[in-house]
């Protein structure tokens, strides 16, 4: 099970969590604007990244927000923690920690 | 190339000449430096597209491309359920072409799969399911496949171990029995395929991850850049599960997957007491008994995407709830080992099968929770589409365009749950 660092709460077991998918996506403005591919895009297409990945958690069972975190796909690793409207970490670090599934590195 | 074939005889002869004798199942060639068609890929749907690309479309120079070693992926991870009482009519001629061929693949292949069709009974616990799952039988039956209704004396009837006593927290309403599915052993469809492709002169190539794909002036296939060097080719098979993504990557193609680790876990083996296979998609509960006597539990996907062939143990947990209070004796089994596989899932929680905007390059994957039940249709179809470079009509609905154009074959709410 994975330790999540709610941004707002602290350390939390992954069960208090809802999964989000990926994080950044953002729905276009004018949805009746955009062509097919464009839509099936934005609806349907995700990374998938193999590494390190954004995605969006919300702390169903705790504060109930919404909040964005990196993670390796690889090993599991949280490498960081942010809240929603804060632009996505740079990483200095790339090496994930040793340990599996260990608490997340650096919250925000 | 001479083959040894299987047969009773020949095991009691092997078995009183003290097991000597037998061949390698498989050569392993190294790679030459062009192939007239490559899979990526060695698992079930791999291997048994190179097998009917040279059995029926007469292409020989063929290479299997595998990472790590035959069966090691999802082939043998999965829980073995073979079954094809889909909703929807792309999916039900897809799926029933699988089982099909699954009813005589032994003796095409000459080695014992084991296919068992010892029936598949999906478990109805609301008011919802029933409608569902009648709805389900109706469709099926308008299709040719078989599914019928059972009430909940008749599905105890059929699997005496069920605990159908109404004051447990989702008691048992109904069922949904398909007779004709059921299981079949996973490994031996992997070296099943694997074998009869190299007995038609396909190259099986072992411990070899590709890392790229390089195009031609026209964003043709042309070759692939792997581990073991520069290997050309002019037409390229994906059937790469969980790692789909990132092959398809490698050409400039997205494709609408995400990647889930799904678990399961075997209990220590016990005599003969599970006779059929049982699913319950409402309390995600999956559960046979394999030949060996180890009870097989499936458990559901994790919440993340990860590529990391592990989940967490709360998800198992929550199957084995279910399990225990499904069939109270065997509360005091113990498990022997539970693992992970990672699994490609799509929107609507239907393959994708299908040519892709890079010419020679084909890709079959989505499969998500569902894909060893279709091991044979699914490669059959595969192997046509990429020997014609159209697709087969059974196929044909299952495109990435499907997406684009809003022609889902949504699985997914039919099913309301991963299937």
């Amino acid at each position: 099970m994975l330790l999540i660092v709610c941004p707002y709460c602290g350390k939390r077991p992954e069960i208090e969590f809802a999964y989000g998918g990926q994080a950044h996506l953002v729905r276009p403005n004018q949805p009746s604007n955009l062509d097919d591919q464009a839509w099936a895009e934005y609806l349907y297409m995700r990374v998938n990244t193999k590494g390190v990945y954004a995605e969006r958690w919300r702390h169903a069972r705790g504060c109930g927000r919404f909040f964005n975190a990196l993670r390796d796909t690889t090993t599991d690793h949280f490498l960081a923690f942010y809240k929603t409207g804060e632009p996505q970490p740079t990483l200095t670090v790339t090496s994930a920690p040793s340990a599996p599934n260990a608490p997340g590195g650096s919250a925000s | 190339m001479s083959r040894q074939t299987f047969s009773g005889l020949s095991l009691i002869w092997r078995g009183l000449s003290r097991h000597s004798g037998w061949q390698k199942q498989w050569r392993k060639p190294e790679p030459k430096a062009r192939y007239d068609a490559i899979i990526v890929g060695g698992g079930g749907h791999g291997l048994g597209a190179a097998y009917y690309l040279a059995k029926e479309h007469g292409l020989t120079n063929i290479a299997v491309l595998e990472k790590g070693w035959i069966g090691g992926g999802n082939t043998g991870r999965n829980t073995t359920i073979i079954r094809s009482n889909y909703l929807f009519n792309e999916s039900a001629a897809l799926y029933d072409h699988s089982v099909k061929l699954w009813e005589d693949l032994s003796q095409a292949l000459n080695y014992n799969v084991m296919f068992s069709p010892r029936g598949v009974m999906m478990l109805a616990h609301t008011v919802h399911d029933i409608q569902v799952f009648k709805r389900h039988v109706h469709a099926n039956r308008c299709n040719g496949v078989d599914n019928e209704w059972l009430e909940p004396a008749e599905a105890k009837e059929f699997c005496p171990p069920l605990n159908i006593a109404d004051d447990i927290r989702y008691p048992v309403l109904g069922a949904a029995l398909q007779r004709r599915g059921g299981t079949a052993r996973h490994d031996a469809v992997a070296w099943g395929y694997a074998r009869a492709a190299d007995a038609l002169g396909v190259d099986i190539i072992e411990n070899c991850e590709v890392t790229g794909i390089r195009r031609d002036a026209a964003g043709a296939v042309e070759a692939l850049e792997t581990t073991r060097g520069v290997i050309q080719s002019r037409k390229v098979g994906v059937s790469a599960a969980g790692h789909t993504s990132v092959i398809m990557a490698m050409a400039g193609v997205h494709v609408p997957l995400e990647s889930y680790p799904l678990q399961a876990l075997v209990s220590e083996p016990i005599k003969p007491i599970f006779p059929c296979v049982v699913m319950s998609n409402t309390i995600h509960a999956y559960i046979s008994q394999s030949d060996k006597g180890e009870l097989v539990i499936g458990a559901g996907t994790d919440a993340y995407t990860s590529y990391t062939q592990r989940g967490a143990l709360h998800v198992n947990t929550h199957t084995l709830d279910a399990i225990c209070e499904l069939f109270p004796n065997f509360r005091r089994l113990r498990m022997l080992r539970n693992w992970g596989g990672i699994v490609d899932v799509t929107p609507d929680r239907s393959p994708i099968i299908a040519k892709t905007p890079v010419p020679g390059l084909y890709v079959n994957c989505g499969w998500g929770t569902g894909g060893f039940k279709a091991t044979p249709g699914s490669a059959h179809v595969f192997a046509w589409t990429i020997a014609r470079d159209e697709p087969h009509p059974i196929n044909a609905p299952f495109t990435i365009e499907r997406f684009r154009d809003g022609y889902l074959i949504d699985e997914a709410a039919a099913a309301a749950v991963a299937h």
